[in-house]
């Protein structure tokens, strides 16, 4: 790609990014080609990072762990729908995803986890999500009674028009109330610690914050699997 | 035993079992029989059902009769155990009839025991195959329902004690009032105590100011809905994921975690274990979530001790460095609920957390954050305020307030003294007031121009600020310049005017002290009269708390040194509320009352109100108050009332016994009660008639046996009354006879110029007899007048001393020449 076609790219993502500055942006949008490779841009041919690339990003970078989750993060990048990560899709969902105000990161979360998209996570997308989250099942209990009481503890905490299921208005209240429910069935962010590195080497290079996340430590230690195993 | 946790009440069995009411589970291996597992319980001890294939259960259904006690069980069980323990027997008896004599001992005792289960057990599991049992230990275990007993005495106590300990925490004053029944809650208190003293090891700092831990839960109580559900919950935070953590600890957030049953559940159920260990994962929304809840339930003395129990300070305090601002606040805010007692203090302390806490205080580090705050980040600004609040609370404890000064802790509590913000002046005011009771800490206040802004936070709409800000003013003020500070910073009016507030009663009590504090200078009270301090402290003698009085009337007695002050209150008709506090108890107050009466005293038209009012005798029966410091006071006091009351010897001969009761007090130890009552006897011997009585009274003697002191103030006074007493009869021999001269002669050593004087003056009278003549002469007070001090000079050049006739007019001219300083002893010499 030559100089003024990226100077003009960069001009116009930035001009509709508000969390990124202009330097950001360049960095990022050089990123994006370093990652999906060299490939020249031809018309009718989407240039973009294909689902399995995206994760690979996830988990190496965010420290993310959640097949299903990332499988969602991915959707809410790809806004259409089109099984591409295009470079305006990559820096508007890093935006959100890094820089996100409340308001956005909350419709973000939400998106990521009304699985079907009626408008409404329900108690079985809520199973769905929570069914791994449990890793000591009581022996003598029914292995999905405990994911079943927590849908109901997470049920009794949000829905608060009593429906049954949770529609963004109760979402929105609940993460109001409090900010911890925002990523209430999984983390779909950049994990805090990541974010913690980034904030300290901010200022040399927006993208020294992708770094590697470092092993799970403590409870979970176990938990982390590397994507690529797992076929979506 | 079974390597169970030991929970907080004593109880080794897990949770869901101690709901049945077992306590533990202990393996017994007899001589002639199987091991035995069994459990013992609120109803007595039993067969289990014994290990299970799995190594760390066991089979907890019972599979034989309950017996009372493990003895009984194991006679039961082995024919050899039941021999030998018929042995025992005769002597096992004896102890038994000893714990009835000593009711009160045994129950402490068997806490104990219990509480050493684990060890004990142990051990005498072993011991009893031998059968060498440790005897006073089994006698101990032998009787676990007696514990119980106690146990259910101490929850009718609970109550009680509950309130007392809620009045400290709530109310600022940190003084125990007597309780209802002060025996038996001391009782309770004393044993609880003791079983700190085990639990937490042996420890250099006193711990007289916790709270004690309560005992075993009453198994058999109806447990509420909220205990199942937080059991429930505490099971996700054990076995769940971050997800499912997050979600059990928001939902734990909801109940309402400033009840004690929600707290106490919590715990039961080991919630506090988990959550502190959540502290130690690198998840920073488990570790919010879960500081969010240890903040609430911390305000409970009870958990408070748990959680230092279980090691979560020296967590927190790691906290305390993490990058993410909203968990430093947190840390620290909980830090500051759970430091309330010095075991806690120390344990801050020593890991470092006085120094990290100091650090949130500095807000100006270069700001490295986002653009953007992130979804859990706090202000700077809220950081410094919960480090402060944590600083206040740990400020209670005098190595924490050094810590905090070496760590530089007092120019950032200065600067953030010049912010406006309430919320945040609060907390760095508080900790300063708590630290000003150091010295070294006053100096550093003045230095760092603190006062300046204590005044001005004088005047801030919050009440709560006010009142710590008079409270630092308070404890600062003991130093002369800096009362000479809050002046030139006009902090006098407005506490003159908040003084006219007496709706908060902690703020009154504030003020009123900073208004003492201030009033011992001079220049202050000239400005308290401008400012109407006086009517308004007069206004403050009568149905105000005694923390309220006793900084009032300490106030009125400074300012009262002043005639001005004396007229004011006299008219202002303050002398009736005074001398009616004459009849309290308050030590304190006492004091205070004393003096300011003593200070009316002085103008003659007052004096006739309080003699009217019948204060002198008030004053005069303090003189057998028990405690020192208000005898002293108290006799202080009647100097003035005798010098100045109309036909004072027949009012001081009105007292029935109370010429002997001063001169017994002659007999005192305190240094400072004998310097007032000699001060008391100069006055009263001005009457020949009370001089008479108090002779009779074996004045002579006790005077001659103080001579022989090396405090300055005590040997004025003591000379002076001597002097006095020599108008009497043959008191001079007397005093000669009890070998009051020779020391005498030594006070002229003395520094002090006062005491030259007034020893002058009194062997000067003494030396009326010749005998004491001679004494002197021998022991050189010739000498030792020639050498000391002023007249050394003109003595030597009249030539005087060499012979006995020397010795009067030398005495005469000494005492001539101090009392104006012009040279008389040339008169005295021709």
């Amino acid at each position: 790609m030559n100089r003024k076609k990226l100077q003009k790219l960069t001009d116009s993502l930035t001009k509709n990014c508000k969390h990124f500055n202009k330097f950001e942006v360049k960095c990022l949008i050089n990123l994006f080609y370093n990652l999906v490779g060299d490939v020249t841009e031809r018309q009718g041919v989407v240039v973009g990072l294909d689902r399995n690339a995206f994760r690979n990003i996830l988990h190496m970078t965010f420290g993310m762990t959640d097949d299903m989750i990332m499988d969602r993060v991915f959707r809410g990048f790809d806004k259409d729908n089109d099984g591409y990560i295009t470079v305006s899709e990559w820096v508007y969902g890093l935006s959100v995803f890094l820089r996100g105000t409340l308001e956005e990161k909350m419709k973000y979360c939400f998106a990521v986890f009304d699985l079907n998209g009626d408008g409404f996570i329900s108690k079985e997308e809520m199973f769905h999500m929570l069914k791994n989250s449990l890793l000591k099942q009581p022996s003598e209990e029914d292995p999905d009674e405990g994911i079943k009481d927590l849908v109901e503890i997470t049920l009794r905490k949000m829905d608060h028009d009593h429906d049954g299921k949770l529609s963004f208005a109760d979402y929105e209240r609940a993460v109001r109330e409090e900010t911890l429910l925002l990523e209430a069935f999984g983390p779909c962010l950049p994990d805090p610690k990541v974010t913690a590195l980034r904030a300290q080497g901010r200022d040399q290079h927006v993208m020294q914050e992708l770094q590697p996340r470092t092993s799970w430590s403590g409870k979970w230690s176990d938990d982390s699997r590397s994507p690529t195993e797992n076929s979506c | 035993m079974f390597p169970y946790y030991e929970f907080s009440n004593g109880c080794r069995a897990p949770p869901w079992r101690q709901i049945q009411g077992e306590i533990c589970y202990v393996l017994v291996k007899p001589h002639d029989a199987e091991t035995l597992c069994i459990t013992c319980s609120k109803e007595g001890v039993f067969l289990n059902g014994g290990k299970t294939d799995d190594e760390e259960e066991i089979n907890y259904e019972r599979k034989g009769e309950i017996y009372k006690d493990l003895v009984t069980l194991l006679r039961e069980k082995s024919a050899k155990f039941s021999e030998n323990m018929s042995q025992q027997e005769g002597r096992f008896n004896e102890e038994q009839q000893k714990e009835k004599d000593q009711p009160n001992e045994a129950p402490e005792e068997e806490a104990a025991a219990l509480r050493k289960a684990s060890t004990a057990s142990r051990r005498s599991a072993l011991e009893k195959k031998q059968i060498s049992l440790g005897r006073s230990q089994m006698t101990k275990r032998l009787e676990p329902s007696l514990n119980w007993k106690t146990t259910v005495d101490a929850e009718e106590n609970k109550s009680s004690l509950r309130d007392t300990q809620e009045e400290k925490h709530g109310g600022r004053l940190e003084k125990s009032r007597p309780s209802a029944s002060p025996g038996r809650a001391q009782l309770l208190r004393k044993s609880a105590e003791k079983i700190e003293e085990i639990i937490s090891e042996s420890s250099s700092e006193s711990e007289e100011d916790e709270e004690p831990p309560d005992h075993l839960q009453e198994a058999n109580a109806d447990l509420p809905s909220e205990y199942w559900q937080i059991q429930k919950l505490v099971k996700y935070l054990k076995g769940g994921n971050q997800t499912a953590t997050v979600i059990a600890l928001c939902s734990m957030k909801d109940f309402n975690l400033a009840q004690e049953t929600c707290q106490l559940a919590i715990r039961d159920v080991g919630g506090l274990e988990v959550l502190i260990n959540l502290l130690e994962t690198d998840e920073v929304k488990c570790k919010i979530g879960s500081l969010k809840i240890l903040k609430e339930i911390s305000h409970n003395p009870q958990i408070r001790r748990n959680i230092v129990d279980l090691g979560g300070l020296p967590v927190m305090v790691n906290i305390l460095d993490s990058p993410h601002k909203s968990l430093k606040c947190l840390a620290a805010e909980t830090i500051a609920n759970v430091a309330k007692f010095r075991r806690a203090w120390r344990a801050v302390r020593r890991h470092g957390g006085i120094t990290k806490l100091v650090a949130l205080l500095d807000c100006r580090q270069p700001s490295a954050e986002p653009a953007q705050p992130g979804l859990h980040e706090a202000r700077d600004g809220e950081v410094a305020r919960c480090g402060a609040l944590a600083l206040w609370s740990c400020s209670k404890s005098c190595a924490n307030k050094e810590a905090i000064r070496r760590a530089g802790g007092i120019p950032l509590l200065a600067r953030l003294l010049k912010t406006s913000r309430e919320d945040m002046l609060i907390p760095v005011v508080a900790t300063l007031q708590e630290c000003a009771s150091e010295e070294n800490y006053r100096a550093a206040i003045k230095a760092e121009r603190i006062i300046e802004n204590l005044v001005k936070n004088l005047s801030s709409e919050n009440k709560q600020l006010q009142e710590h800000c008079a409270m630092a003013i308070c404890q600062c003020a003991e130093d002369e310049e800096t009362r000479d500070l809050v002046r030139l910073r006009g902090g006098l009016r407005p506490l003159a005017s908040l003084l006219s507030n007496t709706d908060n009663k902690e703020r009154l009590a504030a003020v009123t002290g900073a208004v003492w504090k201030c009033s011992i200078s001079k220049e202050n009270v000239t400005k308290f009269r401008e400012y109407k301090a006086i009517e308004a402290l007069v206004g403050l003698l009568t149905d105000q708390p005694e923390e309220v009085l006793v900084n009032a009337v300490g106030a009125l007695g400074e300012c009262c040194q002043e005639p001005e002050g004396r007229v004011t209150v006299r008219k202002r008709g303050g002398l009736q509320p005074l001398v009616d506090l004459l009849v309290g108890t308050n030590r304190a107050l006492l004091v205070n009352v004393t003096k300011a009466v003593g200070a009316c005293a002085v103008e003659p038209e007052s004096m006739m109100i309080i003699d009217h009012l019948d204060g002198v005798r008030l004053l005069w029966s303090l003189l057998k108050n028990p405690h020192p410091d208000v005898k002293a006071s108290a006799a202080w006091a009647l100097c003035p009332c005798i010098q100045n009351a109309k036909d004072a010897g027949e009012m001081v001969r009105s007292f029935v016994g109370g010429l002997e009761l001063v001169v017994n007090l002659l007999k005192s130890d305190n240094k400072e009660v004998l310097a007032s009552v000699c001060a008391a006897i100069t006055n009263i011997a001005k009457d020949q008639e009370n001089l008479a009585v108090i002779t009779d009274h074996g004045v002579v003697p006790l005077l001659s046996k103080l001579a022989n002191t090396n405090n300055d103030k005590l040997r004025r006074h003591l000379a002076e009354a001597i002097s006095r007493c020599c108008m009497w009869g043959r008191n001079r021999v007397a005093f000669g006879k009890h070998k009051a001269v020779a020391p005498l002669v030594r006070n002229l050593k003395s520094n002090d110029t006062s005491v030259h004087r007034a020893t002058a003056q009194a062997l000067y009278q003494l030396s009326e007899d010749a005998d004491n003549c001679v004494t002197m002469h021998e022991k050189g007070a010739v000498k030792v007048l020639l050498t000391s001090s002023v007249v050394q000079s003109q003595l030597c050049q009249c030539g005087l001393g060499r012979n006995l006739s020397d010795v009067k007019v030398l005495l005469k001219g000494v005492f001539e020449h101090t009392k104006l300083p012009t040279c008389c002893i040339t008169a005295g010499c021709k």
